[in-house]
């Protein structure tokens, strides 16, 4: 890896770690109200998945997506204005937080029913195939989405049709409050993949590197051979499942202990970034960050007599 | 054109298939099996496995790959067998068909076409009886229609098709077998149809219950009764200036329903005429709906249950207090 894709690797996961370290701000100001779903912790999934895609790739993301957005190229500005409700959001201030779009970057939410965003990201690959472009449809979702019966039928049917897809189960051990081993009969959910005769692998998703290698080379091969691929990303999320929650199934040692296992600090010190680099890419994000703010303020609402808009074809 | 309502819908789907590459049908038992009201029949041999997809039974996947698909530029006609497993993809059609350009500020469009085989009236018992066509209207986001003659059957999808929004089509099993004599050519989706001119009391209804409706105003007639007899076409948007017109003409309405009565687009109507032509009325408005039971097998019973002509006559004459 050169210098250059260390520090850009980096700079992705720092940009999500402030931009979601100002949304719980935001939301202690009551600046941003509704569910908010932090991706701390999480970082290195999106970080290392999102850059293998190509702009004429698509993505289908669940509620946790702030990070996912950002990363795929949708200004901060009109991200942090969405959380605002404000008219200038990427979704015109109509989803928030959990329902973040933009046609442009192929970004096609932002869906909050747990596995819901599965099917309809094989549909759009199977637009693609039948097209004939070589485009790659990539579909996040939690491992309790694997509880699902539209996960099996998801899956089965991406196989079946050969439909190219890659499916990224971000593990993070806990759906809500229900730990996995609570949940699910065969908690390896990569393992699930095999019954519907698709490859699969299972990656700590705390290591930026492992998830980018294993990410490039399954974008490659679903784009090759137009058949989907299963990415288990093994993680975690260092804060509360939303801000509503008190965090009463887990232990704050267990917390802890995972945090030893930081995305972020453990890149830097493996990859011996210096001070002096950190500070740069630090003071980009802030900076980032504080005019994606200061638009947000500024935004205007959108207007009470536009009420009854988006609910047909103009 | 002599044709069947089955014909006229698998005519409409040749047509849309003919017309746009865009256009697949995905559903299960289309292809090989040749729809189960055999209303695909013959097409995966014309058009091929790749737009005539069977799918395995999993409504919710194929439904959701479905909108992926319409989001995606394609132009996708998504066959759930009967209302009865919609409720399957229920979670699909409602969070993700019907919410999707709203959540997305307007980005995302979904032009999908869902078709669906509704009602009772063949002795199949509590779970393939249903109605639900009032759940679906009941959601914004969502066009729902339910073509009642030949010529709808014919002429809605090539409209349907051309809206940027997901309709769903209610097909009555009851009237795949009528036969009519039509002109094919698009019709419009919005828009209720007199299908019957008389000015002493309207019938409202839509969908499998229209023949018993023309039916009862034949009755009627003999009896010096001249009913209305109005289809609603579409039940989302519902097209209330029709009814409100007729209704000042008649100043009585009857509505009838294959719906359970309780939540019912009845009452739905029944308000509507309430708030918009209360002081026409001279009577109280009239409800005929399927008992609330769930429908039995005991043919019977099942008949006992669904809206009679006669019970459609009876309220009429109640209504005109004749």
């Amino acid at each position: 890896m050169t210098r250059e894709q260390i520090l850009a690797m980096l700079r992705s996961m720092v940009r999500v770690r402030r931009f979601e370290e100002r949304c719980a701000e935001d939301y202690v100001a009551a600046k941003i109200r509704g569910f908010l779903h932090l991706y701390i912790g999480q970082e290195a999934v999106a970080a290392g998945v999102i850059p293998a895609l190509g702009p004429a790739d698509s993505i289908v993301a669940s509620y946790r997506e702030h990070g996912h957005a950002l990363l795929r190229g949708i200004p901060a500005a009109a991200i942090m204005a969405e959380m605002y409700g404000k008219a200038s959001g990427c979704s015109g201030g109509r989803g928030g937080s959990m329902h973040l779009f933009s046609r442009e970057h192929r970004f096609f939410g932002g869906h909050a029913i747990v596995g819901g965003g599965l099917p309809v990201a094989i549909g759009i690959a199977l637009a693609d195939k039948l097209r004939g472009t070589r485009a790659v449809t990539c579909v996040f979702f939690g491992e309790g989405a694997a509880a699902e019966g539209e996960f099996h039928e998801t899956l089965n049917i991406a196989s079946l049709w050969r439909l190219p897809v890659l499916f990224v189960c971000e593990n993070n051990a806990y759906a809500m409050g229900t730990a996995l081993v609570r949940s699910e009969a065969e908690p390896a959910i990569h393992k699930k993949a095999a019954a519907h005769r698709i490859g699969s692998e299972s990656v700590d998703g705390m290591d930026v590197v492992a998830v980018s290698e294993a990410a490039t080379q399954a974008v490659e091969r679903v784009r090759e051979t137009g058949a989907p691929w299963f990415l288990e990303c093994m993680t975690y999320r260092f804060r509360a499942h939303s801000m509503f929650d008190p965090e009463l199934y887990r232990d704050k040692a267990e917390v802890e202990a995972w945090r030893a296992h930081d995305p972020i600090t453990t890149f830097i010190k493996r990859m011996t970034v210096t001070a002096d680099e950190l500070a740069v890419i630090e003071r980009e994000a802030a900076a980032e960050i504080t005019q994606a703010c200061a638009f947000a303020d500024a935004a205007p609402l959108e207007p009470v007599e536009d009420l009854l808009r988006h609910v047909r074809a103009p | 054109m002599k044709m069947s309502y089955r014909d006229a819908v698998r005519e409409g789907l040749r047509e849309a298939l003919i017309a746009d590459p865009g256009v697949l049908l995905i559903g299960i038992d289309i292809g090989k099996y040749g729809g189960t009201y055999a209303v695909t029949r013959g097409l995966l041999d014309e058009f091929g496995p790749e737009r005539i997809r069977d799918a395995p039974l999993s409504e919710s996947a194929f439904v959701g790959a479905g909108i992926g698909a319409a989001i995606n530029g394609l132009r996708p006609i998504v066959e759930i067998m009967t209302v009865n497993f919609s409720l399957l993809a229920l979670d699909q059609i409602v969070n993700s068909a019907a919410t999707l350009r709203h959540m997305s500020g307007g980005q995302i469009e979904v032009p999908l076409v869902i078709r669906m085989a509704t009602g009772a009236g063949r002795q199949l018992a509590a779970q393939h009886s249903h109605s639900f066509e009032n759940w679906f209207a009941h959601v914004p986001g969502l066009r729902v229609v339910a073509p009642a003659t030949v010529a709808d059957a014919r002429g809605m999808l090539a409209t349907a098709l051309r809206e940027r929004d997901p309709v769903i089509i209610f097909e009555h099993v009851q009237l795949y077998g009528i036969e009519d004599d039509i002109e094919p050519a698009p019709v419009a989706l919005d828009g209720a149809a007199i299908r019957r001119a008389g000015n002493d009391a309207t019938i409202i209804t839509y969908g499998g219950s229209l023949p018993r409706a023309l039916a009862a105003a034949d009755t009627l007639a003999a009896e010096n009764i001249a009913a209305e007899v109005i289809d609603l076409r579409s039940l989302r948007p519902l097209d209330v200036d029709t009814l409100v017109a007729s209704v000042t003409r008649t100043h009585r309405a009857v509505i009838v329903d294959e719906g359970w009565r309780t939540g019912s687009l009845a009452g739905e109507i029944a308000a509507q005429l309430g708030e918009r032509a209360f002081w026409e009325l001279d009577a109280p408005i009239g409800r005929v709906c399927t008992a609330e039971v769930p429908i039995p097998y005991a043919k019977h019973l099942e008949l006992a249950a669904l809206p009679s002509v006669e019970a459609i006559v009876a309220a009429v004459k109640e209504a005109c207090h004749a």
